[in-house]
């Protein structure tokens, strides 16, 4: 496909486009909170607590004088580093082992690294993920380890997948004839090959790795304060909802129309790249 | 037709009325408290919430404190002290039952005191009772306390919930059912849930005017409003979200008790761990801490400063709050004398309340500032208890102190902030020695400056008791002396 095309067809998609635009509002905004935020998040101002949305503080103020359209910025980065670096680690090794035990199909190898899988992903994410900071102590890099774990079986079984149909074709067999290892036919023809799926799932397990990061903040095994998070800050405003509901609601949102961008975001992209539905369109 | 419908008009009026004429005379209440209490016996452990569900309720003792925090006559009518200060004669009063229909006399007292004070005793006060030399049974009536040493607050002390009169006879099971001579006997105890209490019809004192009594436990603050907005439970202690008292303080459901506490809540500070164990960096930390700040951010505005570690309330206190000054420039200044300029890195360990968690983020900006980093960990009660208060594994935390007339802690050398200071426990002994009220004051006032020019600890503020109530109910007690839900004279008005 040539990329005017392709650029058509993305442009075309919109929920796709809704999705990127979402998607890098926040990008947008935790990246720039490295360099400027409106206020310091850090400097609390009691007599001003609890204002609500002003000129001066675009989404009012949390309990403790805080700034929280600067705390939504900051959040974001906690929010997005600690789902890309799970995300990162599901593939890093989820990947491998998918490839791996597609290559040795039906042999030992296969079955140990899918039953570990299975293994994995027999536990509810969430409950080992508090196990796990319960036990190592809650801090934004056990929250990382522990979505991180759990995003491996999933870029494992989709890698196996994906390379089993894949084995079965002419060309991987024209390889195996030349002479390539497994190892090399997994990696210069069969990756790039799953590359488009694995790219959807990362987006997906991306919005869930958020999820997940909110959550452990929420019930206080996240990131630890004074580091702002949106699962925390959801948390402090539980009580004071019903004097202050902009404390809740801007985090709140932030969380939703993040995912939401996410999840539309994997959508479009699947329709654009996975081949089938491409052919279907047509 | 039309006559039959009148009738059944009247006669639904009738029954709506009698319907409310019978939920106005209510006599069960239900009392929302934030720790469920791990089991029932106040003699064998330190937690507060035994204390709130069985002082004055169930349980008694000799002496015992009314409502505003003064020392009154419990089970004991009246008492001689020798002149000396060493023989305390107790007159029992007659025709006291435990819930189990024994009768208690002076056998129970001895058996009480004998053992909250005996070798193998659990008792978390036992220092409540170190100048007890003996216990005599002089009748059934009058017990003889003799003592080593004068005491002056031997009848402060007995008044404590850890020093309540049980029998021999229920004592094995006093944890899941305890036997009392209050007004009120247990009833049933859903773990995890609720206690309940019923009247005693055979009190030998004024009745309780209720029947029945619901300690409902609520640890989550959001449930907690919840729970009182929609009335399901009656009254809540100790608030634990002092940010919606304004919203029931504006609805006329409901009424806002504010009232004082022993709490004094503290940054406790591990003073043998390098480098808080130097004064300069103590002093520096409470300088660098801003009061009214906290009191405003974490407490929403309740709460009394204090400079060192006595009840505002007391008349011996001195106020210290002097001492320790916001002042972050001074702060610095003292860090760099310590040798710290740049500052250095602790821990700060939070217990669950609302004053410690928010608090301590509080704290940590205003620490920040003088460039002390800290690194807060959120820790439930059971493993604060642990690694902080048993374990000494912390460098800072934050808690509050509530039981009644504590400054002795500091004469302990092994208590959780490890403040060893020979002087100051020379200050308690003299001060354990002394009965003359206005020498006892003078000797108090040297110990609260002691410890406040020694930077113990981070003094904060005096807890307020906030207690949440239907608008109905009548006859609570405000402020909160030790910790107690007295529910002898509580009613429901029409």
């Amino acid at each position: 496909m040539a990329g005017r095309g392709w650029m058509r067809a993305a442009l075309s998609s919109r929920s796709l486009v809704l999705g990127a635009v979402l998607t890098a509002l926040f990008v947008g905004a935790a990246v720039l909170s490295f360099f400027w935020t409106p206020h310091d998040v850090a400097q609390m101002n009691i007599p001003g607590k609890l204002q609500p949305p002003s000129a001066v503080h675009w989404f009012g103020t949390d309990h403790f004088g805080r700034d929280i359209f600067s705390m939504v910025m900051v959040g974001a980065r906690t929010s997005i580093a600690v789902a890309l670096v799970a995300v990162g680690i599901g593939m890093a090794l989820g990947v491998p082992l998918g490839l791996a035990a597609a290559a040795r199909a039906g042999g030992l190898l296969d079955e140990v690294i899918m039953r570990g899988n299975d293994l994995v992903f027999a536990f509810p994410a969430l409950l080992i993920a508090i196990l796990i900071t319960a036990v190592f102590g809650a801090s934004a890099l056990n929250a990382i380890i522990a979505i991180g774990i759990f995003n491996i079986p999933v870029f494992a079984r989709l890698s196996r997948g994906g390379a089993l149909s894949l084995w079965k074709r002419e060309y991987i067999l024209a390889a195996r004839v030349s002479g390539k290892g497994a190892v090399r036919i997994s990696l210069e023809h069969i990756l790039p090959n799953i590359a488009n799926l694995l790219i959807v799932q990362g987006t997906i397990q991306f919005s869930l790795g958020i999820l997940a990061e909110a959550g452990l903040s929420y019930v206080g095994l996240g990131a630890q304060p004074p580091t702002p998070s949106w699962g925390r800050m959801l948390a402090d405003a539980q009580t004071l909802i019903g004097i202050a509901p902009h404390i809740a609601i801007f985090p709140g949102l932030a969380i939703v129309l993040t995912v939401l961008g996410l999840n539309l975001m994997g959508d479009g992209l699947r329709d654009l790249l996975d081949p089938r539905l491409r052919r279907a369109r047509r | 037709m039309r006559r039959s419908w009148r009738k059944m008009v009247s006669a639904a009026a009738a029954l709506v009325l009698a319907a409310g004429a019978a939920q106005a005379q209510r006599t069960d209440i239900t009392v929302g408290m934030q720790l469920e209490p791990p089991h029932l016996d106040p003699t064998s452990a330190a937690a507060g919430a035994i204390d709130q569900v069985t002082y004055a309720n169930i349980f008694e003792g000799l002496t015992r404190f009314a409502s505003d925090g003064s020392i009154v006559p419990g089970l004991a009518e009246s008492w001689e002290i020798s002149d000396d200060g060493l023989v305390y004669t107790f007159r029992l009063r007659e025709g006291v039952k435990f819930h189990d229909g024994t009768t208690m006399d002076a056998e129970d007292v001895k058996f009480s005191l004998d053992r909250a004070r005996g070798e193998e005793s659990q008792n978390a006060q036992k220092a409540l009772f170190s100048a007890i030399s003996e216990v005599n049974v002089i009748d059934p009536l009058t017990v003889e306390i003799r003592l080593s040493q004068p005491n002056g607050n031997l009848l402060f002390n007995l008044a404590w919930g850890d020093a309540v009169i049980v029998a021999p006879e229920s004592i094995d099971d006093i944890k899941t059912n305890p036997v009392g001579t209050g007004p009120f006997r247990f009833s049933n105890w859903v773990q995890g849930d609720r206690i309940e209490i019923v009247k005693n019809p055979d009190y030998w004192g004024t009745p309780a005017r209720l029947d029945k009594a619901t300690f409902k436990f609520i640890s989550d603050p959001t449930a907690a409003f919840a729970a009182v907005m929609a009335e399901d439970v009656d009254v809540f202690t100790g608030f634990p979200a002092p940010e919606n008292l304004a919203q029931f303080e504006a609805d006329p459901r409901f009424q806002v008790l504010v009232g004082s506490t022993e709490g004094e809540t503290i940054l406790s500070t591990n003073n043998k761990m390098p480098p808080l164990d130097d004064v300069r960096v103590r002093k520096a930390i409470a300088h660098a801490i801003d009061r009214q700040a906290i009191i405003d951010g974490a407490m929403f505005g309740y709460g009394t400063p204090i400079g060192t570690h006595f009840a505002p309330h007391n008349p011996a206190y001195v106020d210290l709050t002097g001492l320790s000054q916001y002042d972050p420039e001074l702060s610095k200044k003292l860090l760099a004398e310590a040798g710290y300029p740049d500052g250095f890195t602790t821990t700060l360990k939070l217990p669950p309340p609302s004053y410690a968690r928010r608090g301590g983020e509080i704290i940590a900006a205003q620490l920040a500032a003088v460039g002390i980093k800290v690194e807060i960990t959120n820790l439930e009660w059971a493993q604060w208890l642990e690694e902080v208060f048993r374990g000494k594994d912390y460098g800072l935390t934050i808690v509050s102190h509530t039981e009644p007339f504590d400054i002795g802690i500091y004469a302990r050398p092994d208590y959780y902030f490890q403040y060893d200071n020979p002087a100051f426990q020379g200050l308690m002994e003299e001060l354990n020695a002394t009965t003359d009220p206005t020498k006892r004051a003078a000797i108090l006032g040297a110990a609260q400056a002691m410890i406040a020019k020694d930077y113990v600890n981070g003094y904060l503020f005096q807890l307020a008791a906030l207690t949440v109530a239907n608008a109905k109910v009548a006859g609570l007690w405000a402020n909160a002396p030790t910790q107690a839900t007295d529910l002898t004279a509580v009613y429901w008005k029409e």
